[in-house]
């Protein structure tokens, strides 16, 4: 049976090294000046280097370019996916149509990853993209199964479906931290504070917590909780999704390698031993659970949710 | 390369006027509201039919409503446009064929879209049907409006986040008709990329469920190791991402001279009061300003008279750069206004004087009012006896929707409104 690609985010070069021994198919890197709440930064340097580190490994590299871009980074979208050609990274994920564009101009056989976020909804919409250039449609999270099994059904291109950690519920191009903070009048604060780690965002009436963090990109707030389906990978599998990704983004390296090494383990068995996974996967969700931080409760996601509107 | 904003102005009898009138564009959140836009107005009007648009909660329009929505438009040559700026699930695909061909059938001018599925139904089976990209979409660079241009698509709203600057060099290079919100209620995040009802209420934010989550208050924290540091004092005001509503007022001048085509309103749940003080003031500050751009200044009655509806502040927003503490509502939400629509005006008498009103919100004898409207300019006066249809005098015009009678001085015409100070 066809196995999905196992897709994961490094934090950092030599963390690849951890992220390839641990059964990772393939990495998404990038930086914040083209990609979007990426786990690591890397420079076109580190790029590079993790490239050539791939390749020793055998693993696929896609860079981030999924950032909502305005005119000023228009003109030098061309030099940077040039580079990314020239440095041979395997695909370019992008949801700004400039981007498309530009790889058209600059390098018309680089792969192309249509990754919107929120906004990848119907199968229709996925082969549009795939008819205007890209190879794979990365689904919106806020799908349930039923509808990803009926885009997968329907799909022309690769369908990447994400399994695992933390997603974005809003992104805004105002500070939102650092406002607030020239708000309550400590101005002198804000320059180290607003880029801090470890913030998040208390919703009394839900007793949740929403981790927030600023950028080049604006301001982020991200779910209260990881997604964790390492138990309900079956029908996925046997659908044919190509690509099932881990999102580290806002964990520590340790953790993703571990995640890491579990999903492997869970889509080997699924897609090779299928009696096996069904007696392991409980506890292969409790290895999960065991190394879960405190703050991040673990939950399906929109997989098992209905959502009205 | 010819290109759409190519000549803005003119000399004519060596005075500079305005060629490139930017269309008006209003919100109509059902048929009255719609009436009253055009009436008020409004070059061409927006509405969302029962499905497939944002704004689940709004009292849409049924297709029967629309086709009397654009006949009534027609009649003065104002454009209707129908939202369908979901981003469709796949549940939503059966149907939508037969709802856009009944669209193109109502006689609808163009239909405001995000959805590439959407756009290419369209093109295919209602060719007729104009269609523009919505801000949904938030595109915010020239590339990505190539990008929809060759695509075929009339126009874009772009991004509510492009600056000044930035639109004028999406005009500059791409040849495509640019639309830009200058009025209403602002989504604090990019469009479509907020799905903060989803998580907290489970209803999906890009198929109109949005329940105004980032209006809510939140409290910020940091967390180091396993403490949580309040990030506030004890009096300090929540943490907000609520922006105050856009007033684009003192830079329409701006926007005129830019070539944007298309100036929008937000606010398709707003009452006919906030449609009909909105559209009336844009109204005339677009047409005084192209009739002589050189001469022009704001005047102080137009800003008094935008405040009179407002339930929020409001703050140019991303027009003149990115917003900073001062867009956003600290601890306040929305507020009273400080004006309520008292009455409607359905016919006058000019021998007698007399008006004929549908009343509103409740007003007696001795209460200052004001009355508005197209023909007219704004007065005062104090209301003296009120008699009801059959000609009983009342102590006070008490009920919603009653039709009253009283002694207005000045000449006032159907439509025309009536409100009153808090």
């Amino acid at each position: 049976m066809k196995k999905p690609e196992l897709l994961v985010t490094p934090t950092s070069v030599s963390h690849i090294h951890e992220l390839a021994d641990a059964g990772a198919d393939a990495i998404i890197i990038g930086e914040q000046r083209y990609g979007l709440r990426l786990a690591g930064e890397f420079s076109r340097a580190d790029v590079k280097e993790a490239a050539a580190i791939a390749r020793q490994y055998g693993i696929n590299v896609y860079v981030a370019m999924n950032a909502i871009f305005h005119n000023d980074k228009v003109d030098e979208l061309g030099d940077y996916i040039a580079f990314l050609a020239d440095t041979g990274v395997d695909a370019i994920v992008f949801g700004d149509p400039a981007v498309l564009m530009t790889v058209r101009e600059v390098a018309p056989h680089m792969k192309l990853h249509w990754n919107p976020e929120t906004t990848a909804t119907n199968w229709y919409t996925c082969n549009y993209w795939g008819r205007k250039g890209a190879k794979r449609a990365v689904l919106a999270r806020e799908l349930n199964m039923e509808a990803i099994l009926e885009i997968k059904e329907h799909a022309e291109v690769e369908i990447e479906v994400q399994v695992h950690g933390m997603t974005c519920m809003y992104q805004s191009k105002r500070s939102l931290i650092g406002n607030y903070f020239e708000y309550q009048g400590k101005v002198m604060e804000i320059e180290r504070k607003k880029y801090e780690k470890g913030m998040f965002l208390y919703d009394k009436e839900r007793d949740s917590k929403y981790p927030i963090f600023e950028d080049e990109n604006g301001t982020h707030i991200m779910s209260p909780n990881d997604i964790c389906i390492i138990d309900e990978l079956s029908e996925m599998v046997d659908a044919g999704i190509d690509s099932f990704k881990i999102d580290g983004v806002l964990h520590e390296p340790g953790y993703i390698t571990e995640v890491t090494k579990l999903y492997r383990r869970a889509i080997d068995l699924c897609a090779e031993n299928r009696k096996q996974y069904e007696k392991e996967k409980d506890e292969l969700l409790a290895k999960i659970k065991a190394i879960q931080p405190k703050h991040r409760p673990l939950d399906t996601g929109f997989f098992f949710k209905e959502t009205v509107y | 390369m010819l290109l759409k904003n190519d000549k803005i102005s003119e000399i004519i009898n060596g005075k500079r006027v305005i060629v490139k009138k930017p269309e008006l564009l209003a919100p109509a959140g059902n048929l009255e509201k719609l009436k009253i836009a055009v009436h008020y107005g409004a070059d061409a009007v927006f509405l969302g039919g029962q499905e497939y648009s944002l704004r689940a909660n709004a009292d849409n329009f049924t297709i029967e409503e629309i086709a009397e929505g654009v006949r009534f438009a027609n009649q003065y040559g104002a454009k209707v446009y129908v939202t369908a700026n979901i981003y469709a699930h796949n549940e939503n695909i059966p149907g939508l064929e037969e709802y856009l061909r009944a669209l193109e059938q109502a006689g609808v001018h163009g239909i405001i879209v995000a959805d590439p599925l959407i756009i290419e139904t369209a093109r295919r089976v209602a060719p007729k049907l104009e269609v523009h990209l919505s801000t949904q979409q938030s595109m915010a660079n020239w590339k990505a409006v190539q990008f929809w241009k060759e695509e075929g698509l009339e126009r874009v709203v772009l991004a509510r986040e492009t600056s000044a600057e930035e639109i004028r060099e999406i005009k500059e290079k791409v040849d495509i008709e640019i639309e830009a919100f200058i009025h209403g209620a602002m989504c604090s995040a990019y469009s479509g990329r907020c799905v903060l009802s989803n998580h907290m209420t489970a209803r999906d934010s890009n198929r109109g469920g949005c329940c105004q989550s980032c209006r809510w208050d939140y409290d910020l924290y940091q967390l180091k190791g396993d403490k949580e540091i309040p990030l506030f004092a004890e009096n300090d005001a929540p943490f907000a991402m609520s922006a105050k509503d856009l007033n684009l007022l003192r830079a329409i001048p701006t926007m005129i001279e830019l070539g944007i085509d298309s100036l929008k309103i937000e606010g398709r749940m707003k009452s006919i009061h906030y449609v009909a003080t909105v559209v009336g003031v844009y109204r005339k500050v677009i047409d005084a300003y192209c009739a002589d751009p050189d001469n022009f200044t704001i005047r102080e009655e137009w800003i008094k008279e935008l405040d009179k509806c407002a339930n929020r502040d409001t703050a140019p927003s991303f027009f003149t750069g990115i917003p900073g503490y001062q867009d956003h509502m600290y601890g306040s939400h929305s507020r009273k206004t400080t004006h309520e629509f008292a009455g409607l005006v359905l016919d006058y008498d000019k021998e007698t004087k007399m008006v004929t009103l549908q009343q509103r919100n409740f007003f007696k004898p001795g209460d200052e009012v004001e009355f508005f409207g197209p023909e007219i300019e704004n007065f005062t006066q104090v209301v003296e006896k009120i008699w009801d249809e059959d000609g009983n005098e009342l102590d006070a015009a008490r009920h919603p929707l009653q039709i009253v009678k009283f002694k207005v001085e000045r000449e006032v015409f159907p439509y025309n409104m009536m409100r009153k100070e808090n």
